[in-house]
């Protein structure tokens, strides 16, 4: 591999890190008000989390789009008070990666909260323990492997991540492009070892990712 | 005197479940048994107690605390209410070592104070040694001993237990009952235990509040709810073995005389109205003695000539079934079986002491 792909596979692991960021105490704190807290209208959130797994993904792209681009509110706002712009910029891309795999997390996460058993939490209570405390000694330890799992599989779900991506970060080499962006670009141009290539390393991490994955929750304690 | 436990107006209900109702339940220091059924609602109050549980109407008050009132949409939260929980199964945090559980309810101490605490507790309740095992890697009793460890580090001012012993298969349940009525007995706190189990409820309450149907049916000494239930449903949930539907022919002297089918018996007159006429006769087994038919007896107690039906062992005990003219239950050890020759048909006499025979008058 060459510079300029290493650069590429490390920019895509990077972004991916990058979402995760993002997805990790968002997705934490969704699971655990999905998992632990009923409300009105708690099925209209549930769907809307999970849409992304169904949707087209350039249509998240299209919404992300709209709603960070430098005419929408947020991307006004966000440009005008930090001097900070998103469509087109990594951000964009960690942004994208972020939104595709926030319900997979969320999915895994909301599982392993709701595996545990409330009673180890009512206990903790009695023992005069607020609810911060109750969720990091108890509920999210005893979670541990559910979330785990879900982290890792919304790692491989980023790093494979391509419609959105392409419609809100669009294709900037070395600046914007990951990896799969960067095979669809060679085999446009034709360059099929070149896409082999990134595509083998994308297989690679992925398989990487999943198996842990995997093992992590066959793993018995 | 510790301060007492007042709960009043008290309702709560779970879908499918009976209404728990407790107009004006008043407990006192020492350790309280709420004894009843399975779905009698004890455990409920219990958790309402604890505050996991928030009940629909009334107040709970400890001493001077107010802990719920439904009228000022009171709550205070479980953390706040300063008690030791222990649940049915423990609830060891599973994750956690044994001094990592026992520390839990510490946060806020000094790491040296806590340790120091923490390590007496376990000494005192002869768990040193297990500081660093998993919950998972101990054995029932010693997980109770534990979850005791655990609630009794914060020094409480209420400790709750939700049927300590059930978790644990029977002989090591029989070996603790003793030892855990000690503990508590050392510890010295107001203490509420739920149990299902009469020879629980007699070995560990000063007091007993017996629970039916999500009601508070009887409540007072445990010998004086064992052997003097109000009414044929306390009757029933305490397991008197015979419960027989008499007649009452006269009260004279205080001793009132009934007649069970053809057979006639001698009770204590207490707490009859003057106009009961129907009344179930009720004799615990443990009451009544056994003497072969040859021996003569000059006794003012209850003579009744019967004969042996059927002989059931009862861990160190063997219940025998006798007919007398009714159905009667004695209870007795092996080695009285023993000696009187009992077996299937053999005849004798039962012999149960008046103030043995208690009287419930009908439609109470």
């Amino acid at each position: 591999m060459n510079g300029a792909e290493w650069q590429l596979v490390g920019f895509s692991l990077r972004m991916a890190l990058a979402s995760l960021v993002l997805v990790f105490p968002i997705g934490l704190g969704l699971a655990w008000w999905l998992a632990r807290k009923h409300w009105p209208g708690k099925a209209l959130v549930e769907t809307l989390v999970s849409l992304p797994l169904v949707l087209p993904p350039v249509v998240t792209g299209l919404v992300l789009l709209q709603l960070f681009g430098r005419r929408s509110g947020v991307g006004n706002w966000l440009h005008h008070t930090f001097n900070c712009d998103v469509v087109f910029t990594w951000r964009a891309v960690a942004l994208a990666l972020a939104a595709m795999s926030l319900p997979l997390f969320v999915r895994a996460a909301r599982t392993a909260f709701e595996e545990v058993d409330v009673k180890f939490e009512q206990l903790a209570r009695t023992l005069g323990a607020g609810e911060w405390r109750v969720f990091f000694t108890i509920t999210l330890p005893l979670a541990k492997r559910g979330v785990l799992a879900g982290t890792l599989l919304a790692f491989a779900r980023a790093l494979g991540e391509f419609g959105a991506t392409i419609m809100v970060a669009g294709n900037i080499p070395g600046r914007t492009t990951t990896l799969p962006v960067a095979i669809y670009q060679a085999v446009e141009n034709g360059e099929d070892a070149h896409a082999w290539l990134l595509a083998g390393v994308s297989a690679g991490i992925a398989f990487a990712a999943v198996f842990t994955s995997e093992r992590i929750m066959r793993r018995r304690k | 005197m510790n301060p007492p436990i007042l709960i009043a107006n008290f309702r709560k209900q779970f879908p499918g479940g009976p209404e728990i109702v407790a107009d004006d339940l008043r407990i006192r220091g020492g350790i309280t048994v709420l004894f009843g059924a399975s779905g009698s609602g004890k455990t409920t109050i219990l958790r309402c107690l604890a505050g996991l549980e928030r009940p629909e109407k009334g107040t709970i008050r400890f001493g001077q605390d107010n802990w719920f009132d439904a009228g000022l949409n009171h709550f205070q939260p479980p953390r706040k209410r300063r008690i030791g929980f222990v649940p049915q199964d423990y609830a060891l945090f599973p994750h956690l070592s044994v001094t990592r559980n026992v520390s839990y309810g510490l946060q806020g101490l000094p790491a040296a104070e806590r340790a120091s605490c923490v390590a007496e507790t376990l000494r005192w309740l002869g768990l040193d040694g297990l500081e660093h095992r998993l919950p998972c890697e101990l054995s029932g009793g010693q997980q109770q001993r534990a979850a005791l460890a655990r609630a009794m580090v914060c020094r409480p001012k209420l400790l709750l237990l939700d049927e300590p012993l059930a978790a644990l298969d029977t002989p090591t349940r029989l070996r603790l009952r003793g030892e855990l009525r000690q503990l508590l007995r050392r510890f010295g706190l107001p203490t509420i235990l739920v149990t299902h189990d009469r020879q629980e409820a007699l070995a560990f309450g000063d007091d007993v509040v017996v629970l039916h149907d999500g009601r508070n049916v009887q409540q007072g000494a445990a010998s004086e709810v064992f052997n003097r239930p109000v009414n044929l449903a306390v009757a029933e949930i305490t397991a008197v073995e015979t419960i027989q539907p008499g007649r009452l022919l006269e009260i004279h002297d205080g001793l009132a005389t009934v007649a069970v089918g053809n057979v006639r018996l001698v009770a204590l007159a207490e707490d009859l109205p003057a106009d009961a006429c129907e009344v179930y006769v009720c004799i615990r087994a443990e009451g009544v003695i056994l003497v072969r038919a040859d021996l003569v007896q000059s006794s003012p107690r209850n003579r009744l000539p019967g004969t042996v039906r059927a002989m059931a062992r009862e861990g160190p005990l063997v219940r025998v079934n006798l007919d007398c003219g009714f159905p009667l239950t004695a209870l007795l050890t092996q080695l009285a079986c023993d000696e009187l020759a009992l077996d299937k048909g053999v005849h004798l006499v039962a012999l149960v002491k008046a103030q043995l025979v208690h009287l419930i008058p009908f439609a109470r």
